[in-house]
């Protein structure tokens, strides 16, 4: 099932939620929406299960205009942060509601309900638990329930909304694996939201970063991280290093400072150096492109994260290995290995 | 505990031994030759069947006034969402007389009605309106922190698992506050079988056919004779116990199926 939206916008009053988004998605995909909050994804996905609707433009669902269907008639499986499960209705009930409501020609009878659920609950892995109330089950548990209660109905798609958003940081670790395992067993057109980038990279196929209503990149988790599209994106995902530089007749400047990066093809004017925190590069003083001093030294595991004051004024945090030990005090020299510069 | 114990014993349970004592100094007997006497069934059918339909209106009313309340803004709401509470605090002598005057013949609703042929002071049909006035705050109260809490999401969710609006209504807003619904219901119909103060102004008080429970109760009362009205009030008294134990079980359910959290 493929999914395609065109140049959608949705306003909230004077805010523009979603600023003209154009996105496909193809079949069998699990896609993540990043994104910082207010970027516009959770309107975007809502949007496409028919629980919210456009001011302007156009969703198509495997051909289909989907806006000229309600939310019930899209068959999309929809999964709620805070799991939105039925609390009077047991484990089993919450699975069985999609399949009881079915119109009565399609509908299925009370075994081949029964056989359905069990069959979902086994995927999900919590069979045990099909008489218990919601109440009683922990928010990983009540997250895969509210996965397998979506998929009963066997949807063309299925959207996630921050599903692991309200769990502790371990559940949520081990979910992500168990999500992209299930999407491999099941292989169904899915869109989960997540405004966290770990999630995201190591779970989609591909990762769609967004930022006040609009896209701003859209790639596989390697290129997003590898080669950010914008400034944006390259401040958003991963850890980065942000300077503002002057770029003057094919010199890079930091304050009156210049540098000594390539400035070809580069617009003239104010920009943004950008360089991830690992890839500066320590020599002796005079070494590199920058020169600064040691102020702190942190040890996190392999790596030592140092806060340096750079000649220049600006202080910085990068990430060493521990093969050469840094002290404060110490004045070193730093060199970006890759760095990117972007205008504004 | 002891302190509880004490308190509860002289403002409850002592005077409700000494209503049931009272009453024992009748014979079986004479206790069903009073209850069985027409006067005394009328009374207590007028203040049972109509308490229960006025609680019933309540219930649907009431749960329309919730949901607009919960679910719309509009202007003023806070008005009346302020107003739903003025049949608890007025008092019942002023509702009484209100009321009256406001369905009199010659009231601003009595003389509309009057003209269509309806009659609603100094009939049933008065009581049955003094029921419902009295009534509303109870269903109200009870059953707006729920749909509070219900979050609209359950209701995304059901729709995009395909119920439909009738659907979701029937298997998943109402089930999720059946036991507030069914508690309201319970305390509007005990409020309104008790109900005095308003009900006399406005019933026109005739035997066998206005009359209700409490006020034959006084009125034994005023003839002296004691344990005419201690019989009819143990009657009341059984009913309001049966009443207040099954909301009771019905709170012990709600909280038994939602889990403790």
């Amino acid at each position: 099932m493929t999914i395609e939206v065109k140049n959608l916008v949705k306003k909230f009053g004077n805010f523009a939620a979603l600023d003209g988004v154009d996105l496909k998605v193809d079949s069998g995909e699990l896609l993540a929406l990043l994104g910082p909050s207010g970027s516009g994804k959770t309107t975007l996905l809502r949007i496409v299960a028919g629980l919210d609707w456009p001011d302007a433009g156009e969703v198509v669902i495997n051909g289909e205009d989907a806006l000229a269907q309600g939310a019930r008639e899209r068959h999309v499986g929809f999964v709620f942060q805070h799991y939105a499960l039925f609390r009077h209705m047991s484990v089993f009930e919450n699975v069985a509601f999609g399949l009881r409501v079915q119109p009565r020609a399609i509908r299925k009878d009370q075994v081949a309900i029964r056989a359905r659920v069990k069959e979902l609950l086994d995927l999900v892995q919590l069979d045990w638990l099909a008489d218990r109330y919601p109440s009683q089950l922990s928010g990983g548990q009540r997250q895969r329930i509210a996965l397998a209660r979506a998929l009963a109905i066997e949807p063309r798609i299925l959207l996630l909304d921050e599903p692991f958003g309200a769990l502790d940081a371990k559940v949520r670790k081990e979910l992500r694996k168990w999500l992209r395992s299930l999407h491999h067993e099941i292989n169904v057109t899915s869109i989960f939201v997540t405004h966290d980038q770990e999630e995201a990279l190591e779970v989609a196929n591909r990762v769609v970063v967004m930022d006040k209503g609009r896209i701003e990149q859209i790639g596989s988790p390697d290129d997003v991280y590898e080669t950010p599209a914008s400034a944006f994106v390259h401040g958003f995902i991963g850890e980065s290093i942000e300077l503002p530089v002057q770029v003057e007749g094919g010199v890079v400047r930091l304050g009156d400072r210049p540098l000594r990066l390539a400035a070809e093809g580069l617009a003239p004017g104010a920009s943004r150096l950008f360089v991830r925190r690992h890839d500066m590069l320590i020599g002796p003083p005079g070494s590199g492109a920058f020169e600064g001093a040691v102020q702190h030294v942190r040890n996190f595991g392999p790596v030592q994260r140092a806060e340096v004051a750079l000649s220049g004024g600006q202080t910085i945090e990068i990430d060493a290995p521990r093969d050469r030990e840094l002290r404060a005090g110490d004045t070193i020299g730093l060199e970006p290995r890759r760095y990117r510069i972007f205008a504004g | 505990m002891g302190l509880t114990l004490t308190w509860l014993s002289v403002i409850i349970l002592i005077p409700l031994a000494g209503l049931f004592l009272k009453s024992t100094e009748l014979s079986p007997d004479q206790f069903w030759a009073i209850l069985s006497s027409r006067r005394t069934l009328n009374a207590l059918r007028i203040s049972f069947g109509l308490a229960f339909a006025a609680a019933c209106v309540n219930l649907v009313m009431g749960s329309i006034i919730v949901w607009a309340l919960v679910r719309y803004r509009f202007p003023g709401r806070r008005l009346f969402d302020a107003i739903v509470d003025v049949p608890f605090a007025l008092p019942t002598a002023v509702a009484g007389v209100a009321l009256t005057t406001l369905f009199a013949e010659k009231g601003w609703l009595g003389a509309p009605l009057a003209a269509l042929g309806i009659k609603v002071a100094f009939t049933p049909l008065g009581i049955f309106v003094a029921m419902i006035f009295i009534g509303i705050p109870f269903v109200v109260r009870t059953v707006q922190p729920v749909l509070q809490d219900l979050d609209p999401e359950i209701e995304e969710a059901a729709g995009s698992l395909g119920a439909s609006r009738w659907q979701t209504i029937i298997r998943v807003i109402l089930p999720s506050f059946a036991p507030a619904l069914l508690t309201g219901l319970a305390l509007a119909f005990a409020r309104a079988v008790g109900e005095y103060g308003s009900v006399i102004f406005i019933a026109g008080n005739l035997p066998n056919v206005s009359e209700i429970a409490p006020l034959l109760i006084v009125i034994r009362l005023s003839e002296f004779r004691y344990a005419d009205a201690t019989a009819i009030a143990v009657v009341m008294l059984l009913v309001s116990f049966v009443i207040i134990f099954a909301v009771n079980r019905l709170q012990r359910w709600a909280q038994h199926r939602e889990g403790e959290r």
